[in-house]
């Protein structure tokens, strides 16, 4: 449990830093989507904060040794449900940080709704899954 | 929270449930609201000059349709956006056909129904 709450802290740590430090949601989905503008002024802290992202994990190796990371899916089902990730994370504006945790923390309705939405689906599908085989 | 098993796991609400992970999600929107809370008391951020408010505040279809689909994908792999870019550094060949196949759902979405007003 200790090890998910100090996780936990520095999420909400890092989503504090972007919000008090430059005024900007901290939402994954959202960092994604900016990347692809060119020529705008909101492309540029995607970037960096993209940058610090993928610097963690040799940071992370470095400290604590390597993460265990298992998938269990087959590759049809990865493209499946990378296409449906990109697609809902842009249609809904936002995924587990931007409305999981910054929205919820700004106690907004919209990101209530939807962090609701996509973890009754997410059961759904683990349930589907499970009964499956898959 | 960066491996899809375990993200699986918590979610496998009808059966073998892991609920540990709720602690992330508790610790997080916990300090988040609480910076939150600190900003409005601010004038503007520390290093530039005003707050982006997110604009929308309608429950709309889009929402609803957006979160779901999500839901499903999130729930049939088990890595939401931020983990699967991480987990991109491990070099996995499956984490990258992942991504790839995000960026390019992005791009649909972009191309189709457009970016929120």
């Amino acid at each position: 449990m200790m090890n998910e709450l100090a996780g936990g802290a520095l999420i909400g740590i890092a989503a504090a830093l972007l919000w008090l430090g430059i005024g900007r949601i901290g939402g994954i989905s959202g960092v994604i989507a900016n990347i692809f503008l060119i020529n705008q002024g909101h492309r540029n802290w995607s970037l960096y904060f993209f940058a610090g992202l993928l610097a963690s994990y040799p940071l992370y190796v470095l400290l604590a040794g390597t993460p265990e990371m298992q998938i269990t899916a087959n590759k049809a089902i990865l493209v499946a449900a990378g296409l449906l990730v990109g697609m809902g994370t842009y249609i809904g504006n936002g995924c587990t940080s931007g409305h999981g945790v910054c929205g919820n923390g700004r106690l907004s309705l919209r990101s209530m709704v939807a962090t609701c939405t996509f973890m009754a689906f997410g059961v759904l599908a683990v349930f589907i899954m499970n009964l499956l085989n898959l | 929270m960066n491996n899809p098993a375990k993200i699986r796991g918590f979610l496998d609400v009808f059966g073998d449930w892991q609920p540990a992970l709720m602690a992330v999600m508790v610790a997080a929107i916990t300090i988040f609201a609480l910076a939150y809370a600190l900003s409005n008391k601010m004038k503007q951020p520390w290093f530039h000059s005003i707050f982006h408010r997110p604009s929308l505040t309608v429950i709309d279809k889009r929402l609803v349709i957006g979160s779901a689909l999500f839901g499903i994908g999130w729930g049939m792999v088990g890595l939401c956006p931020g983990p699967a870019l991480l987990n991109v550094m491990t070099g996995q060949w499956d984490v990258v056909l992942f991504v790839a196949a995000l960026l390019i759902g992005n791009r649909i979405a972009h191309y189709t129904v457009g970016p929120a007003k």
